[in-house]
Order: C-alpha cells, then structure tokens, then sequence
C-alpha cells in the first residue's frame, strides 16, 4: 500500500475529525483505496471473461467479415494514442494533487478528459462505419465478441468520462482535501487500469486481428 | 430476433388455478400489510428505522428476513414437484408449469435463499465478532441488500406477470436462446440475477476490506474466529468468480435482446461457452454457500463442547485450500461434454482432493467435541445433525467424481440427492444452527427449545425420508426434470416415499416459523448478553447489540477472547483498553439505496418486455443517485459520549 499512503501523505488533510485509530470508527482514505483497488480486480475478472469469449470466437466469422477486412490500422492506432497519452496526463493530475495544486489537477483533468471523449469519438465512428456496411453484433459470433468486448471497454470509459467530470467540479469547489484528493487518486487508479486493459485489446484483438 | 409486439393480453399470466390462487394472495397480503402499517402508523418508522438504515445489524436481520421467506417459496415449489412425482401418470402439473417450478425452485434456492441467509449471519456477526462497528463501506452495504432485495422482486414478479423461467435453473443455451424460448420467463431470470449479482460482489468486496483492516487492536489473523475465516473465504471466492457470472448472464441476454451469436446454433456460436462459464461460477457458488456454514459450526461446536475449536491451524489451511481448489473442478458437472480423457481426469483428480481438507475439517469438529462438556442445544443439534448429512453428501460426491462412473450418474436423481445432500444437510442446517446461535444478539431473546426440537426432528428425519430413496431411483433409471413416469418402470413405491420425506421436512418449517412467532411473545429475553457462556467478540455486548456495537473498542490478547476476557475477570485482572468513552463515529442513514436499488428494478423490468422509455427512465435514475452520491458530503456524524453512556445504562452496564 505504499503508493496510496504516499499519495495522500504528502499533502496536509484540510481537516482531521478526531484522532487517527488505525482500526477505526473513522472513515480511513486508505480503506477506500484499498476497497477500491479489490473492485478493479473482479472488473479485471469480468474482462477476462470477455477476452477468453473473444479467444474462442474470433475464428467463427460465419458469413461475415473476417477481423482482417473490418480493422482500420490508422483508427485504432489513434485511439491507442489518446489513451496512452491520457493516462499519462491522469498521472501528471495525481503527481500535481500530491504538491497541492489544485489548479494543475483541474487542468490534467481536463486534458485527460478530452483525450478520453477523442478515444471515445474515434471508436464509436469505427462501430458506426462498420454498422453502416452490415457488419453488426448479428452478423458472427466473431463480431458478437468483438462489439461486446471493445464496447465494454468503451463503456468504463465512457462512465470514467463522467466520474471524472463530477470529481473535476469538485476540486474546483473544495480545492484539494483529504476526500477530494482521495477521490482524484481513485478515479485515477480506474483510468489507469482502463488503459491496460486496452493494452490487452490492443494485442490480443487488433494487433493478432490485422495480421491473422 | 426478438418478437418486439409482445401482446399486453398475455401480460398477466392466466389460466392457471394455482397463479390465479397466487394473484389473491399477494393482493391480500399487499392490501394486509398496507393496512397494518398505516393502523399503526409505522410508514414512518419503516422507512427510518429499516429501508433507510445502514446498519450492519439490521441489513443482516432484514437479509435473514427475506432468506425465510423466500425459504418458504422455494419450499413450496419443492412440494409441488414432489406432489406431481409421487404417482406415476399424475396430471396435476402440466409439463410447461413444472418446467417453471424446477426453475424457480432451484434460482430461489441458491440465489434468493441460500445467498442472502449466508449474508444475513455475516453482517449479524463479522464485525461484532472482529470488534469493529460497522463494515467497511456501511452505505455499499445497504445497497447491496438492496439490490439483492429487489432482484428477488423481479425474478418473483413473473409468476404472475408475464410467467416463469422454465429453461431450468442452469438456463442453458440453446433452450435459454430466443429461437426457443420466446417468453419474458428468461428475460426476468437473466435480469433478477444480474441485480443481485451486483449486490453480491459489492459485497464480497465490503467484507473482504472490512475482514483485512478492520479488525480490534490485538486481533491478528490468527487470533479470527473461524468464522471470519470462512467469511474471508468466501469473499475471496465471490470476488473472483461472480464477475463471469454477471458476462455469462450478460452475453446470454445479448443473444436474446440484440440478436448477438454468443450461444446460438447459427452464426458461429458457440453453447458450452456459456455453460463452462456458468459452472466457473457455478462450482466456486456452492463453496460460497457451504464455507459461511463451516464457520458456523466451528463456532457452534466450540461453544457447545466447551472448548476451544480443535486444530485451529488446520481448519483455517483446509478453508482456504477449498476456496483455491473449488475454483479446478467445474468440469465435472459436465463430463459427458467430451472434452476428452485428459480434461476429465484433470478435474475428476481434483474433485476429489477437494474432499480431503472438508473431511479434515469433520474430523477436527468430533475432536472438539471429544472429551468436551457438550450441552445439545437446538443449534447444537443442528450442527450434530449435520455431519453424518455432509459425510453421506461429500462420500456420493465422491462417487459422481469419477468421470467414467458419471456417465452413468450424470443428470439422474443420484446427482438430485446429492447436492441436496449437501446443500440442505450443509447450508440450511448450518445457517439454521446460525440463526438459533445469533437470535438473541439480533432480538434480544433466545428462541423457545420445545418448537425448535420438533422443527429439527422433523425436518431432519424427513431430509432421509425424501433423498435416501432418490439415490435409488438414480441408480434405477430416473433422470431430473422429467414432469412423470409411467407405471412398471418400479419408481413409484420410492417417489411416494420421498413426497412424504417432502412434506415432512414442510411440517418441519411450520414447527421453526411457529417457534419463532411463539418466542416474540414469550420468548426467554436474554439480560446478560451472553445466553451460550460464548468465547467470542459479540457475547461482549448487550443484546440486541446497541447501533455503534462496542462503546469501547476491546483489545484482543488471545484466541477466544471474550472467553479469555471472561477468565481474566474472575481472576481480578482488568482487560486492557481504553477507559474513557469517546464520541463514536457513525455514518448516517440514507434512502438512496433503496430508491438507486429500486431505479435498476425499473430498468431491469423494461428489459424485461423491451420497453426501452422504462429502462432509459431506470438507468436515469441510477446514474442521478451515484452523482448526488458524489457530490454528498454530509455523510457521517459522531454520537456524544452523554449517548452512549445513556444507552449503555440502559442495558445495566457503565
């Protein structure tokens, strides 16, 4: 637990409420963190599901395109792009909330932010293109798994965008506090994971995909 | 694809008795309780004494609560079944309508009835027994009962709107697919599961954190009582496998609503995908169910025989060496897919080396009770009554092991006998010596002997009156799921046997349901806190437990410890801790995961029928209350030391 303890002892708690009792009746940021870090790891489970579906579907492309007719190099490498960057621009944001620079967290925000709503804009023109030609979530089992996969994905993502527009308004109100500057270092935790789980899609969909 | 102009005439199902019979009972018990609560004017008092709480205490009452009831349901879905097979050629079930009950019998069962009764006795007792205040995360708390609570609502609803789930428990594709299976039945499954499901994970999540860092000063691993360690099990095992759970459901229900090739004979896909993917959850679920049940007798045995438990090491190895091995052996519950020799020696090995640290744990609670002063209390009895039920279940499970013997078994009524074995025998003895044990932390009274006693013989009796002769029947031919029989096929003496084992083990619940409204009258009230001479945390406290548990939080020296605490005291030294009472810490009540819980119960509903304005309207909802959530600081608050020391008083204690 040394990165969250790091993270949230470099900076002074604007208010402590009663004295710190390590089993405790108060609410410890680092249980939260903890409690959260558990809840990425049966997200992480839910992916694996979806991944072995894609494992063993992907071949089973019945009347449909193959995964080589329907990817677009130039798209996905933008998106991973974005994503990449992003996370490091939602690392810069938890770096500027250790020193307490409140203005810095709010502006890596919202880099992060844009970056996110772009992965996002190229990945719903990528599903919409390939729609518009017929290939939809009924046409294979391959392109079942493939849309159910990458749009859950999507779907973190998309949720992450609006998590993190609530927690940007409220480092702008509060500033940074003990719960603000926990709910930074969170949501930052589940962008980060977002990220290497695209990794995973990445290779194991596109990269496996285009060469196939 | 889905047939979208669903006839609204067909939106309440008709032309059944028995659903005509349940449309009037719920209208009558809704209008009766409807009445009584505003006789009473108790609106008030239920939405902030109950659907507002946030306390661990009371989540766990109500969770126990609807585990009973929805006991009673499953139950008498079992009857019916056992009715309509205890003559050959009998007509009083139609094939479609038994169908439903062996659906809903089993999804109520282990998801709506073992699931939430497991819940119920580790909210009661995980933090009292770690000596902390509340869970880890309360407010995730109450809505993961929530969400529990109103799973079991939709999955309930559609007996009488829009009708049952009939593609078995399992749901297995193709039958589960749209092409076979048109009606809302399968919908309402996959959504009423999904719902709870979420609840389930969070959690497994809440009390795993609460387990690992909330525990008393002084309270090191080793130090837990088992059943903490079996909760931790447990939490461990609900983590990493409900996810695949929620995507099997998921994917299942992507086939049916956008048409997707999952699991579907066309297109590519692909059904043992989803069947490989249930039982990953499936085979770990049923130690999710039977490790909270283990930890209840270790705890119940060592009380009763007066001794410590025997082998504490070994138990806590043989929980965790299950929760780690129940996650390689989900293949046997389909060995006749042909996935080869190979595979099916891989997970015929080990399922049987799963069976080595339960017996372990068999033998170290005899050992307890050897040489121990045993007093046969009712959740003694329950706890005595269990192991020769679990020894029989775990020896046949043995036997189904052996994938080429299970070719023969699979599917018959010995794999039937088997698992109730186990699940009845284990899980619902277990949170019954569970319930009998806690009753008076939870109320304040200890429930009356003379029921319970006949509660427990004859349900117990009954359980071998009803299974023993189904493992024949296995043996003789029988398979599951099959709604009659003709005559000469040498079945009927054993099934008329097993209908009266049935209705014994009903007979059996009437006498528990009739002890426990007896004793909210005469009930013996329980004064010192401790009716058992208990060894653990919460016989410290008054009962019912006051809402912050612990006016001082204790300080654990020893195993045992409030035994340890007790000893101590008659030799004059004092416990150590703090002795001031300081202001406690608490969270506040909230109505939000009632109405977020409520809003998904919406959503899920619209899905239901495809009436998409209504699940648009749902997910709103929810996606309003986790931002006021967000965005809500005015969370918790501190009760002045004056309270509790008032409240302490009360119970006689400074």
């Amino acid at each position: 637990m040394s990165v969250t303890q790091e993270a949230l002892s470099n900076h002074p708690p604007s208010h402590v409420g009663g004295e710190h009792v390590e089993h405790a009746d108060h609410p410890d940021p680092n249980l939260w963190i903890f409690g959260f870090w558990i809840f990425l790891a049966s997200d992480l489970i839910l992916f694996a599901s979806l991944f072995a579906t894609y494992a063993v579907l992907h071949t089973h492309i019945a009347n449909g395109p193959s995964a080589r007719q329907i990817f677009d190099v130039t798209g996905f490498t933008a998106e991973t792009l974005f994503l990449l960057t992003s996370s490091f621009t939602c690392g810069l944001a938890t770096w500027s909330m250790r020193r307490g620079q409140r203005g810095w967290v709010a502006g890596w925000l919202v880099v992060t932010l844009i970056l996110g709503l772009l992965f996002i804009g190229f990945e719903v023109d990528e599903f919409a293109t390939n729609s518009m030609k017929g290939y939809g979530m009924s046409t294979s089992a391959f392109l079942s798994a493939f849309y159910t996969l990458v749009g859950t994905h999507g779907c973190h993502v998309s949720l992450g965008i609006c998590w993190m527009i609530a927690i940007l308004i409220q480092v702008l109100r509060l500033g940074i506090t003990e719960v603000t500057a926990r709910k930074v270092f969170v949501v930052g935790l589940y962008w980060h994971f977002l990220d290497v789980v695209w990794v995973f899609i990445f290779t194991v969909v596109y990269l496996t995909g285009v060469m196939g | 694809m889905p047939d979208d102009t669903l006839n609204v005439s067909h939106f309440l199902v008709t032309g059944d008795p028995l659903i005509y019979g349940a449309d009037v009972s719920i209208v009558v018990v809704s209008i009766a309780i409807v009445a009584v609560l505003t006789y009473y004017r108790k609106w008030g008092w239920l939405w902030r004494e109950w659907l507002t709480t946030v306390d661990h205490k009371k989540i766990g009452i109500m969770y126990m609560i609807a585990a009973l009831l929805m006991l009673f349901r499953g139950g008498v879905d079992a009857l019916l079944m056992r009715m309509q097979l205890a003559f050959p050629n009998t007509r009083f079930l139609e094939a479609e309508h038994y169908n439903q009950i062996f659906t809903t019998h089993g999804t109520i069962m282990i998801l709506f009835m073992a699931m939430p009764f497991i819940f119920a006795m580790m909210n009661i007792a995980v933090p009292l027994m770690i000596g902390a205040r509340d869970v880890a995360f309360p407010y995730l708390n109450a809505i993961s009962f929530w969400m529990f609570f109103f799973g079991a609502m939709l999955f309930n609803l559609s007996f009488v709107i829009g009708g049952s789930p009939d593609a078995g428990w399992t749901s297995y594709p193709p039958l589960a697919e749209s092409d076979f299976n048109l009606g809302p039945g399968e919908n309402y499954y996959l959504l009423a599961l999904q719902i709870s499901g979420i609840g389930s994970i969070a959690t497994g999540i809440n009390f795993f954190v609460t387990i690992l860092k909330m525990r008393a000063p002084g309270m090191t691993l080793m130090r837990m009582p088992l059943f903490c360690w079996a909760i931790l099990a447990t939490s461990i095992l609900i983590i990493f496998v409900f996810p695949v759970l929620t995507v099997a459901l998921a994917l299942l229900l992507i086939d049916r609503i956008a048409g997707a090739h999952f699991f579907t004979m066309l297109g590519g896909g692909n059904p043992m995908m989803y069947i490989n993917m249930f039982w990953i959850w499936g085979h770990p679920e049923v130690y999710i169910v039977i490790l909270p049940a283990f930890g209840i007798f270790s705890e119940v045995v060592a009380t009763f025989s007066g001794k410590r438990i025997f082998g504490y090491a070994s138990m806590v190895a043989s929980l965790m060496a299950i929760a780690v091995i129940s996650y390689f052996t989900w293949v046997h519950h389909f060995f006749t897919m042909g996935a080869g020799p190979g595979v099916n020696s891989f997970f015929a090995l080990s399922t049987m080396i799963i069976a080595i640290p339960t017996g372990v744990k068999i033998f170290n609670w005899l050992a307890t009770m050897y040489n121990g002063r045993v007093r046969v209390t009712v959740p003694m009895k329950w706890a005595l009554g269990f192991i020769p039920n679990f020894a029989v279940g775990g020896a046949t499970g043995v036997m189904l092991s052996v994938a080429p013997a299970d070719y023969q078994y699979h599917n018959s009524y010995f794999l039937i006998a088997h698992f109730h074995q186990t699940l009845i025998g284990g899980v619902v003895f277990g949170m019954l010596a569970g319930m009998y044990y806690w009753w008076p932390k939870m109320f304040g009274f200890v429930l009356e002997e003379r029921y319970a006693n006949w509660g427990f013989w004859w349900f117990n009796i009954g359980f071998y009156v009803c299974f023993i002769p189904q493992y024949l029947l296995g043996f003789m031919g029988m398979t599951r799921r099959i709604y009659t029989y003709p005559t000469g096929m040498g079945w009927s003496t054993l099934n008329l046997i097993s209908t009266i084992g049935a209705f014994m083990m009903g007979l059996g619940f009437l006498f528990i349901a009739a002890g426990i409204v007896y004793s909210i009258f005469y009930g013996e009230r329980d004064t010192t806190g401790d009716p058992w001479n208990g060894r653990t945390l919460e016989w410290s406290v008054p009962s019912p437990a006051p809402h912050y548990n612990f006016a001082r939080i204790p300080v654990v020296t020893s195993r045992d410890a409030w035994w340890t605490m007790k000893k101590e005291r008659k030799q004059g030294v004092l416990p150590p801790g703090e002795d001031e009472i300081r202001p406690i810490h608490m969270p506040k009540n909230s109505g939000r995961p009632f109405i977020l819980s409520l809003s998904f119960f919406v959503a899920g509903f619209g899905l239901v029928f495809h009436w998409y304005i209504l699940t648009v309207i749902g997910f709103s909802a929810v996606a309003a209350c986790l931002l006021l959530r967000s965005f809500d600081y005015d969370t918790d608050y501190y009760i002045p030391v004056d309270e509790i020391k008032k409240t302490e008083a009360s119970y006689g204690r400074s």
